[in-house]
């Protein structure tokens, strides 16, 4: 595996190379981000009102976005754990886990949207349905794999156990994306990503596109500072355990 | 641009206050931590 595919990323994992290219991408993703928000709010603030939900489709535009990062961050850590348990290279542990309160704040803010949604158009804030149940277990999973990091004191010993459970809580994710199939739910059926295209009409598609792009971005931002960050909390680490 | 939102603005403007809050919570925590890694590594290095 690490013999033929995988060897470019591999030679930007390297710590040193990875600090640098990334510090170079940070200030193109940032900008991007800012007028990826800046075109989507525009485009969302203008949009007309629903025939159906009138004003309340505000929501698609924030709630979407975050529904989907629910599940991209999460399969991010699924993937760097897969890499850390195989190829034990420190990179994806540092990835895996400062991903991880990203995607809880992501997870967090969609069941708050969703629900602020809901009341006015389901008349309640909550229901036991199958897409916001899986979605707040996948909260909780995020939580526990948070706390998990924390509480084992040895790193190495730590990565391993959460890359297993970054894993074994995967298997929520395609819980989440068909339950709206697999079950009758308060939640209505897929209208983004399903056979056929899209159901939703232009005027929400650009600005949710939009908000979508800006959400992704901002992880993708987040992240690399995070990554960044542990990696010099590692070295300030070592420094002080050299210092006599 | 049509910043009406009624009836449902007590709906619609919490939840885009949350999300700011969230992610402009999140954003400023991750780069304090990244300014505080830095600045402490700095000061390492100059010893």
């Amino acid at each position: 595996m690490k013999g033929h595919m995988f060897d470019w990323l591999f030679r930007y994992a390297n710590p040193a190379r990875f600090m640098g290219l990334s510090g170079r991408l940070l200030p193109w993703l940032t900008g991007a981000a800012a007028l990826a928000l800046a075109a989507g709010l525009y485009l969302g603030f203008s949009a007309p009102p629903d025939y159906q939900q009138g004003r309340t489709v505000m929501i698609l535009f924030i709630h979407v976005p975050a529904a989907i990062m629910t599940s991209l961050v999460y399969v991010c850590i699924a993937v760097a754990s897969l890499f850390s348990l195989v190829n034990r290279h420190i990179l994806a542990d540092v990835a895996a886990r400062t991903a991880a309160p990203i995607g809880a704040v992501f997870t967090f803010l969609a069941l708050v949207t969703g629900s602020l949604w809901g009341k006015p158009m389901w008349g309640t804030f909550w229901a036991w349905d199958g897409r916001l149940t899986a979605t707040l277990v996948q909260f909780f999973l995020y939580l526990g794999y948070i706390a998990l990091w924390n509480a084992v004191e040895d790193e190495t010993k730590a990565a391993r156990i959460c890359a297993v459970l970054a894993l074994v809580g995967a298997v929520n994710i395609p819980i989440i994306k068909y339950s709206v199939d697999w079950w009758a739910t308060l939640h209505q059926g897929e209208s983004i990503f399903r056979a056929g295209g899209p159901t939703i009409a232009g005027v929400f598609l650009w600005p949710m596109a939009l908000m979508m792009l800006f959400y992704m971005l901002l992880f993708v931002c987040l992240w690399l500072v995070r990554i960044r960050t542990l990696i010099l909390e590692r070295r300030v680490r070592s420094l002080m355990q050299e210092a006599p | 641009m049509n910043f009406d939102m009624s009836p449902y603005g007590a709906f619609i403007w919490p939840a885009y206050g949350l999300t700011v809050l969230g992610l402009g919570g999140l954003t400023l925590w991750t780069v304090a931590r990244w300014r505080a890694a830095k600045a402490k590594l700095a000061l390492l290095e100059k010893r």
